[in-house]
C-alpha cells in the first residue's frame, strides 16, 4: 500500500485506454449475472397468468395462450388474502412501533443513564438476538396455551417486540453512549427531567436512526416464519408467508396457483421496499455523518 | 439484572438531599425505571423460555402431564443419532452456500460494481444492477422457497429450460433425489443470500478514500492489485459483520428448508432447526427437541464468541501497527 504519487502519466493513460474495451466486457458479464438473478421472477410471472390446462400442454416455458387471471382470484379467495394482509400488517406494524419504543427506553437507561452492569446487560441483549428461535419456541407455545394467547396475533406481537428490541437496544445503546454530554447538561440546567430530556432532546436527535430501525423491524417481522407458523394455526390469524406455506403443504395447489399465490405474496414486500428505500438510504447516511 | 436494579435503587433515597456538585455522580439513579418494562418483557419472552428449554432437555416429556427428569439421556441419545450428525453436516453445506460463496462473490461483485461500473459508466447503471442482486433479499424467504420448489419440480421450469437448450437428457427430480437435493437447496440459498453482502460492501466502499485508488492506478496497479491491497483491508470491519451475521443465519436456517424439502428426502437436507421443530411438534418429543435446541444454541454462542474475539484481536493488531 506504499503509494507514492509520481507523475507517471504515459503508462496510466495507456492502461486506461486498454480498460476502455475491457470495461464493456465487465459490464456484459455483470449484467448477465444480474439477469440470471431475475430469471425466477420471470418464470413466476409467466406462469401466474396461465390456466392449468395451458400449463400441462405447453409446459412451464411457453407463452400463456390466454391472459388467465383465475389463478390469482382463486388464491385470493381461497386464503382470504385481504385478511392475511391485515394480519401481517397488524403484526409487523405493532412490532415495529412497540419494538422501537422498548429499544429507546432500554437504550436510554443503558447509554445515557449508564446503569450499573450495563455492559453485561447489553451483552445479554446481543446474545438474545443471536439465539435460535427453537430454543424458545416450546416454552412460549406452552405458556401461550396456558394463558389463552395461543392462536392470537397478540402473542406473536409480544414475542417479536422483545426479539427485535434486543437488537434495537444493542444498536441504540451504542449510539447513545456517544451522545454529547454538553447537550444533556444544558437541558438539565434548564430544569428538564429525565422524561422531558428523553422526548425533547434525545428523540428528535435520534429520529433518522429510529426510522431505519422501524423499517427494519417491520420488514424482519413481516418475513418471519417459524414463530407465526407455530403460534397461528387458524385461517383468521395467519400471516401471508404462513398462509402460502400451509396451502402448499396441503398439496392443493397446481403450478399456476402456486405462482399466482407467490406473486400476490411478494407484491407487498416489494412495495415496502420501494417506499422505504429512500428513507433507508437517507437514514443510513444521517447515521454515518455523526 | 436484578442485582443492578437493587443497587441502583439503594442509591436513590440519598439523592434528593445531596447538594449540586455530586449531582452528576448520582445521575445514574432513576434511569433503571426506564429499563424495567424491557427487562420484564425480556425475562418473560427470552430468559424464562431459554432456561425452561435447557431444563426440559434433561427430561422426557410429550407436552402433556408432567416432564420426567432423566438426566443427560437425551444428550447421549443425540450423539448417537445419525439424523443429528447428518443435520450438522448439512449445516456445513449451508455455511458454504450462505456465507462462503456469497461473501466471496459479494466482495468481487461489489467492487466491480463500485469501481468499474460505477466510475466508468453512469452511477445509475451500478444501482440498477445492485437492485437486481438485492431483489431476492426483499421477498419473504418462504415465498422464495415455494417458487424455487416449483421451479425444481419434475414438471417445473428448470427441467423445461433444460429441454429448450437441448439438455433434456439431464431432466431430473432435483429436490426429490437425495443426491441432488442438497446441492439444489444450496444453489437456492446462494441466490437468496448474495444481495446482502453486495449491498453492505458497496456501502462500505463509499467510505474508502478514492485518492488511494487513484494514486495506485497512477502507479500502474491493476484492478486485482488494488482490490487486494486497498479494497480488502479497508472494508475488513464490514466483512466481519457480514460473515458473522450470515454464519448465524446459516446455523439457524429454517424457512427455506421447510418450504423446499421439509428436510427430505431421507434427511438429505435436514438441518438442526428443522430437526428440532419436527421433534417438538410432529414427534411430540419435547425433551429430545429441547436437547437439539440447546446444542444448537451452544454452537451459535461459541461461533459468535470466536468471531467477536477474532475481530477484537484484528482491531488491536491494526492499532499496534
Amino acid at each position: 500500500m506504499a503509494v507514492t504519487t509520481i507523475p507517471a502519466r504515459p503508462p496510466a493513460s495507456r492502461d486506461r485506454h486498454r480498460r476502455g474495451k475491457s470495461r464493456w466486457i465487465v459490464l456484459a458479464v455483470v449484467t448477465i449475472a444480474a439477469l440470471v438473478m431475475l430469471v425466477p421472477f420471470v418464470f413466476m410471472l409467466l406462469n401466474a397468468f396461465k390456466s392449468p390446462g395451458d400449463y400441462s400442454t405447453g409446459g412451464p416455458l411457453s407463452w400463456p395462450s390466454e391472459f388467465y387471471t383465475k389463478g390469482l382470484s382463486n388464491y385470493w379467495n381461497q386464503v382470504n388474502f385481504p385478511l392475511k394482509l391485515w394480519n401481517s400488517l397488524l403484526i409487523a406494524g405493532s412490532v415495529a412501533v412497540l419494538g422501537v419504543v422498548v429499544s429507546l427506553l432500554n437504550a436510554y437507561a443503558l447509554g445515557i443513564g449508564r446503569v450499573k452492569g450495563r455492559l453485561w446487560i447489553v451483552g445479554l441483549f446481543l446474545l438474545a438476538n443471536m439465539l435460535p428461535q427453537e430454543a424458545l419456541i416450546y416454552p412460549l407455545y406452552y405458556a401461550a396455551k396456558q394463558v389463552g394467547l395461543y392462536n392470537t396475533q397478540l402473542s406473536v406481537i409480544i414475542i417479536f417486540t422483545v426479539i427485535q428490541s434486543a437488537f434495537g437496544t444493542y444498536l441504540l445503546a451504542s449510539v447513545l453512549s456517544t451522545f454529547p454530554k454538553s447537550v444533556l447538561e444544558a437541558a438539565s440546567l434548564d430544569g428538564a427531567g429525565k422524561w422531558t430530556v428523553l422526548w425533547r432532546v434525545i428523540f428528535p436527535n435520534l429520529r433518522p436512526t429510529l426510522a431505519v430501525l422501524l423499517i427494519f423491524f417491520f420488514i424482519w417481522t413481516w418475513n418471519e416464519f417459524l414463530i407465526p407458523l407455530v403460534m397461528l394455526i387458524d385461517n383468521s390469524t395467519q400471516t401471508i408467508p404462513v398462509a402460502l406455506a400451509s396451502l402448499q403443504g396441503d398439496r392443493l395447489m397446481d403450478a399456476p396457483t402456486t405462482n399466482a399465490g407467490a406473486l400476490i405474496s411478494l407484491i407487498p414486500a416489494v412495495l415496502f421496499f420501494i417506499i422505504f428505500q429512500r428513507t433507508l438510504s437517507r437514514g443510513i447516511t444521517a447515521g454515518a455523518e455523526k | 439484572m436484578a442485582l443492578t436494579e437493587t443497587s441502583a435503587a439503594q442509591q436513590r433515597p440519598a439523592a434528593p438531599a445531596a447538594p449540586k456538585p455530586p449531582k452528576r455522580k448520582r445521575s445514574g439513579a432513576g434511569y433503571w425505571l426506564y429499563l424495567l418494562p424491557g427487562a420484564l418483557l425480556f425475562l418473560v419472552v427470552i430468559g424464562g423460555p431459554l432456561i425452561a428449554t435447557v431444563y426440559l432437555s434433561l427430561t422426557k416429556w410429550s407436552g402433556i402431564g408432567d416432564p420426567t427428569f432423566i438426566g443427560f439421556d437425551n444428550y447421549t441419545r443425540l450423539f448417537q443419532d445419525e439424523v443429528f450428525w447428518q443435520s450438522f453436516k448439512n449445516t456445513v453445506a449451508m455455511i458454504i452456500a450462505m456465507v462462503v460463496v456469497p461473501t466471496l462473490a459479494g466482495l468481487v461483485l461489489a467492487s466491480v460494481l463500485f469501481d468499474v461500473i460505477g466510475r466508468k459508466f453512469k452511477p445509475r447503471t451500478a444501482s440498477a444492477l445492485r437492485a437486481a442482486f438485492y431483489l431476492p433479499q426483499v421477498l419473504p424467504v418462504v415465498v422464495a422457497g415455494i417458487v424455487w420448489g416449483w421451479i425444481l419440480r419434475p414438471d417445473g421450469a428448470f427441467n423445461g429450460l433444460l429441454d429448450v437448450i437441448g439438455l433434456g437428457a439431464l431432466r431430473h427430480d432435483w429436490l426429490g433425489d437425495p443426491d441432488t437435493a442438497l446441492p439444489s437447496v444450496m444453489g437456492v440459498m446462494i441466490w437468496v443470500q448474495i444481495g446482502y453482502p453486495v449491498v453492505v460492501f458497496m456501502a462500505a466502499l463509499q467510505r474508502v478514500d478514492p485518492e488511494l485508488h487513484e494514486a495506485a492506478e497512477v502507479d500502474g496497479a491493476n484492478w486485482w492489485h488494488r482490490f487486494r491491497a486497498i479494497t480488502l483491508p479497508q472494508i475488513r470491519p464490514e466483512t466481519f459483520v457480514v460473515a458473522l451475521t450470515c454464519t448465524i443465519a446459516a446455523l439457524k436456517v429454517f424457512g427455506p428448508v421447510f418450504a423446499l424439502t421439509r428436510g427430505g428426502p431421507e434427511n438429505a437436507t435436514n438441518v438442526p432447526s428443522y430437526f428440532a421443530y419436527y421433534t417438538f411438534f410432529k414427534k411430540l418429543q419435547v425433551g429430545y427437541g429441547s436437547a437439539i435446541s440447546t446444542v444448537l444454541t451452544l454452537i451459535i454462542i461459541i461461533v459468535a464468541a470466536v468471531f467477536i474475539y477474532l475481530q477484537y484481536r484484528n482491531e488491536r493488531q491494526d492499532r499496534e501497527v
